[in-house]
């Protein structure tokens, strides 16, 4: 099947494509929801590569999103700065604040591993939630702020579909460094102190540095989220910081596939579909969203995207019980 | 002759069964009507006494209102204003409703507000947003609100607070705009006729523990003033009385609402609140209303089933005088703003900022039998209405809009120590 890299990027690049070409042409509230999608898996990637490539389980992305958000929000209905070309500046500026406080928050983080390093981003994404709670007089308090219209600079971004291709292209700018970043030697060290990292300390690699890059990293991407999110969702208040904004992402990156990116995507547009398009129609969709979060713990532990290895494998030990099976990623 | 008079009494059946149909089908408009409540999360009770109060209603009038059939269509918004507003962006774009309605708490307000469009009007039965119909309603112009604003009842309340001898009050409330708005109005009113607010104390929304919160309430204050929602206006009484509290109490109308009275036990007698309904009104129209609304959903109606079945009335009657066309948004707001009604709560009319004037009653928790009930049960016992109360109360309004809104620190707190 799609055993080799190129084949794999292909397909994903095909699909994405389709999505692109299909979504405009479906209504107006598809449109939104898939906006919303794409925007929230640029956070749900960064968490992958924190997640799925360093093995670093944090519970605390929400704040990079909401500092990138609130930023926005801020600038825009303060100083009504970033609602004509200087929008690209607040996609700087909302990249370097998300890594910023990434910066600071891993120095308290990173010299964790496991529960704890998962308690201490809980507890600094909770620490954001307070300052937007009650710094009434910056963030609004638990009314937010209302983004009244979104940037225009020659295109027009309240137009939906205009804003849905250009979420699409910052969606597709991230994909790719992220997978760039993966492939990359960088990267490879990260897969290896998700392995074994006391063997990647013995063999000479600054680990630390490593995990406090990709945490900054991660914080940056988080970052470009919130900036997006705050013009797609037109207000940005504390429910984007809570904790269950950061539950959120972890489960739609467990869900998709830890470790393969495109997984977090998949996961994120099931999330979002079930709760804002089935909850239209059923008023019982929470059960469907806890029933496939039970059932794919239980058996997918590779998330959606490990179905193929987990078929492939299945039919090779049908197969032929004397031949040796591979292991996955081998 | 004969065959010529039975012609034309055929033909004039005929043509009578002919206008009969055209006249169904000309009259069979939709009117398709968006509903956002919190139907799960901590604020599924009040979401579904809101539902419920539309939908008593809608069932009563057989979803007829004026000869337009109405479609309902409620979508959870889970408490959180996020979701409201997409889910009103589902029902806008989707669903294609003309007007979308309801929103509970004072954030979904201010969320769902500029979502309204001129082909998609917001009609406000609950979320009590001081602002939404004061400094910033030039920004709003496609809402309008049927219920209340946060400070509308505290205005009058203060001055009753001047005339009932207390002279110091220490208050705590939900630490959310409402919170602030209603204790803000209070403490304004309170203030101007010579009270003196003396501690301020804000838990966050959805508190259950008020252990951190009590101990540090002023001994010296004459009375307690309290501000609380949903679950939080449950427990806090009970922890109140349970730290041994000896003190009056007085409060916002939602912390003793009906939504929550019949689960409240004795700690709650004498307390006594403000608010623009209780279901303890001694009027034959209340009466009718409560005996209905019990007999159908098993429980009292709170003043969010009341606020939602006067604005489907309201609904009703614009429609009504438009033959069961549905005039355009700007028009029905226009229309609307200029009616008078004698609703369940009282007279109802409206400002010209789009808001209600209407009474406001000061009730008492007492436990006795009403409306021929024969169980002695916990109601808001009238003690004294003040009619015709605008969002203003007793002060200019225009030295009003001039101050700021009602926040955590407005009006300041002067006399705390």
């Amino acid at each position: 099947m799609l055993k080799s890299q190129r084949a794999k990027v292909i397909v994903v690049a095909a699909v994405l494509a389709a999505v692109a070409a299909i979504v405009p042409s479906t209504n107006a509230f598809v449109i939104l929801l898939a906006t919303r999608a794409l925007a929230f898996s640029i956070l749900v990637m960064s968490l992958d590569i924190l997640l799925g490539f360093t093995g670093l389980a944090s519970l605390g992305q929400a704040a990079y999103l909401g500092v990138g958000a609130y930023l926005t929000a801020i600038l825009a209905t303060r100083y009504g700065f970033g609602l004509g070309l200087d929008f690209w500046l607040v996609v700087v500026f909302g990249i370097i604040v998300g890594a910023a406080l990434a910066a600071v928050f891993g120095l308290l983080a990173i010299r964790a591993t496991g529960v704890y390093f998962l308690m201490i981003t809980l507890a600094l994404g909770q620490c954001v939630w307070g300052l937007a709670y009650r710094w009434n007089s910056l963030t609004g308090g638990d009314n937010g702020i209302n983004l009244r219209e979104r940037p225009r600079f020659g295109i027009d971004l309240a137009h939906d579909v205009t804003f849905f291709y250009l979420v699409f292209a910052f969606f597709a700018a991230s994909l790719l460094a992220m997978y760039v970043l993966v492939r990359s030697p960088f990267g490879q060290s990260l897969a290896g102190i998700r392995e074994r990292e006391l063997r990647m300390r013995i063999l000479g690699y600054n680990t630390w540095l490593h995990k406090y890059i990709a945490f900054i990293i991660a914080g940056g991407f988080g970052g470009l989220a919130g900036v997006l999110w705050a013009h797609t969702a037109g207000i940005v208040s504390p429910e984007n910081v809570v904790l269950t904004t950061s539950v959120d992402a972890l489960l739609m990156a467990v869900l998709g596939g830890a470790g393969t990116l495109i997984g977090g995507v998949i996961g994120a547009f099931i999330v979002f579909g079930m709760r804002e398009y089935l909850s239209t129609i059923v008023p019982w969709w929470q059960y469907v969203l806890g029933l496939v979060y039970v059932l794919t713990i239980l058996y997918l532990p590779g998330g959606l995207m490990g179905i193929p290895e987990r078929v492939r494998q299945r039919r090779a030990s049908s197969h032929d019980p004397n031949k040796l099976v591979l292991l996955p990623g081998t | 002759m004969r065959n010529s008079a039975s012609g034309k009494i055929f033909l004039g059946l005929l043509g009578g069964c002919l206008a009969f149909a055209m006249g169904q089908s000309a009259a069979a408009d939709e009117l398709r009507i968006g509903y956002i409540a919190p139907t799960t999360g901590i604020f599924a009770q009040v979401g579904k006494d809101m539902i419920d109060g539309f939908q008593l209603y809608l069932d009563e009038v057989k979803n007829d209102f004026g000869r337009a059939q109405v479609k309902f269509i409620v979508e959870d918004e889970q408490g959180k204003p996020d979701t409201a507003v997409t889910k009103a962006r589902k029902l806008i774009l989707q669903d294609k409703v003309q007007m979308f309605v309801g929103g509970l708490l004072a954030s979904s307000g201010y969320a769902l507000a500029p979502v309204s469009t001129s082909e998609a009007i917001y009609v406000i039965p609950v979320s009590a947003a001081d602002d939404l119909t004061q400094r910033q309603l030039s920004k709003f112009p496609y809402i309008i609100r049927t219920g209340w604003t946060s400070s509308q009842p505290s205005h009058p309340f203060g001055q009753w607070a001047c005339d009932q001898g207390y002279k110091k009050i220490a208050a705590i409330g939900a630490d959310y705009a409402f919170g602030y708005e209603v204790i803000g109005g209070f403490q304004k009113a309170f203030e101007n006729c010579g009270g003196q607010i003396i501690q301020k104390i804000w838990p966050p929304l959805g508190t259950k523990d008020f252990g951190p919160y009590l101990p540090s309430l002023k001994q010296d204050a004459d009375a307690i003033f309290t501000l609380m929602v949903g679950p939080m206006s449950l427990q806090f009484p009970k922890q109140l009385a349970a730290a041994g509290n000896k003190k009056p109490v007085i409060g916002g109308g939602t912390s003793y609402d009906e939504f929550v009275l019949p689960s409240m036990g004795d700690e709650v007698i004498g307390h006594v609140s403000a608010l623009q309904y209780s279901a303890a009104l001694d009027t034959p129209k209340n009466a009718e209303f409560v005996k209905k609304y019990r007999a159908k959903y098993g429980k009292v109606p709170s003043y969010y089933s009341e606020t939602n079945y006067t604005t489907a009335q309201m609904i009703h009657e614009v429609l009504k005088r438009n033959n069961g066309k549905w005039p355009g948004g700007p028009d029905f707001i226009k229309q609307l703003s200029a009616l008078k009604f004698d609703t369940i709560r009282g007279p109802v009319s409206f400002d010209d900022m789009r808001n209600p004037v209407q009474n406001i009653y000061i009730k008492k928790v007492e436990k006795k039998k009403m409306f021929g009930y024969d169980k002695e049960e916990l109601w808001n016992t009238v003690i004294k209405t003040y009619p015709n109360v605008s969002q203003f109360g007793q002060f200019d309004k225009a030295e009003f809009l001039k101050q700021p809104v009602y926040g955590r620190d407005f009006p300041p707190c002067k006399f705390c120590e």
